[in-house]
């Protein structure tokens, strides 16, 4: 069984080689677009690379929620309404939505991607590669 | 006009592996400028013909109903200068894909010799992503399959001329 270190060493990996970053950026709270300047097609790239190094399937949607801002029930004014944030919480189950439940303006939606939340992502997946969603 | 730097399929194997050939002619304009008097095939145009080698090939994977752009040039290496005269062999792999996207790993050699590689990404622009664009199929056009040698038979896509065998393997 992987352990929590021997996890991010390898999400820090495919993240280095997928974004085009240093080692020592990859932090554990950094965020992927924020900190780490990943672009859409990265977030392929990256399900890609995690699939390959820990031997998992990754569906469309499961990491990186898709489509979530399209629907006017979630999003009201610039920010996510109780029913998207419990959209949210359902979809994203490894993110920590703590701060962001406090004010979930949409802008900061994409912080919530962090190194963490993959690292937690992939913890659970390598503990249970059939559980779903 | 579209810059087409394909003349021909030679293998074509759904969803796995492209071969195709580009014959490199003083007849391209881009080649007296680069260099005056010393013609040298740009690098970056033989990553366009890579790509449009394995963009085929992705395309061809899901009958070019896809949208197939090249999305991120994940590593280019260049080993030698390709010049007027060299026919470039441009074998695409499809190491990765699904609904959203594909990797493939491009290999280019002149008889025989290795003179690049490149892992380049496409993304497929499905009808959900692509609102605002035009409808119809604006990548796999009927004049650039034409262009290809690419046809519809019988109901499925065929690369005319092509080996539709797998007896051209990649060296993977």
């Amino acid at each position: 069984m992987a352990d929590k270190d021997e996890i991010f060493g390898k999400v820090k990996e495919c993240l280095v080689e997928a974004l085009g970053v240093e080692e020592d950026d990859v932090k554990a709270e950094a965020s992927l677009t924020g900190d780490l300047g990943a672009e859409s097609i990265d977030f392929l790239d990256i399900v890609f690379r995690l699939e390959k190094a820990f031997n998992i399937k990754i569906p469309r949607g499961d990491l990186f929620p898709e489509n979530i801002l399209a629907s006017p029930e979630f999003v009201k004014d610039g920010k996510l309404t109780p029913q998207g944030v419990a959209e949210l919480k359902r979809r994203m189950p490894h993110a920590d939505l703590s701060g962001f439940e406090q004010n979930p303006n949409v802008a900061e939606l994409p912080n919530l991607f962090t190194v963490n939340m993959i690292v937690k992502y992939v913890e659970e997946k390598v503990k249970s590669p059939s559980a779903s969603k | 006009m579209r810059w087409i730097f394909v003349d021909r399929f030679l293998t074509l194997e759904k969803g796995r592996y492209a071969k195709a050939v580009k014959n490199v002619s003083m007849g391209e304009e881009h080649l007296h400028d680069h260099f005056p008097s010393y013609p040298v095939m740009p690098n970056s145009l033989i990553i366009e013909a890579l790509a449009q080698t394995g963009g085929l090939l992705a395309g061809h994977a899901f009958d070019f109903k896809e949208k197939v752009i090249l999305a991120k040039i994940e590593k280019a290496e260049f080993f030698r200068m390709v010049t007027p005269g060299d026919q470039m062999i441009l074998e695409a792999t499809l190491v990765e894909n699904r609904e959203e996207g594909c990797k493939v790993i491009g290999e280019v050699s002149v008889n025989g010799v290795r003179v690049a590689s490149a892992t380049l990404m496409f993304v497929n622009l499905s009808t959900n992503q692509a609102k605002g664009l035009q409808p119809e199929n604006f990548v796999f056009t009927k004049e650039f399959l034409a262009l290809l040698g690419v046809t519809r038979l019988n109901g499925s896509w065929q690369v005319n001329g092509a080996r539709s065998s797998s007896e051209a393997k990649p060296a993977l």
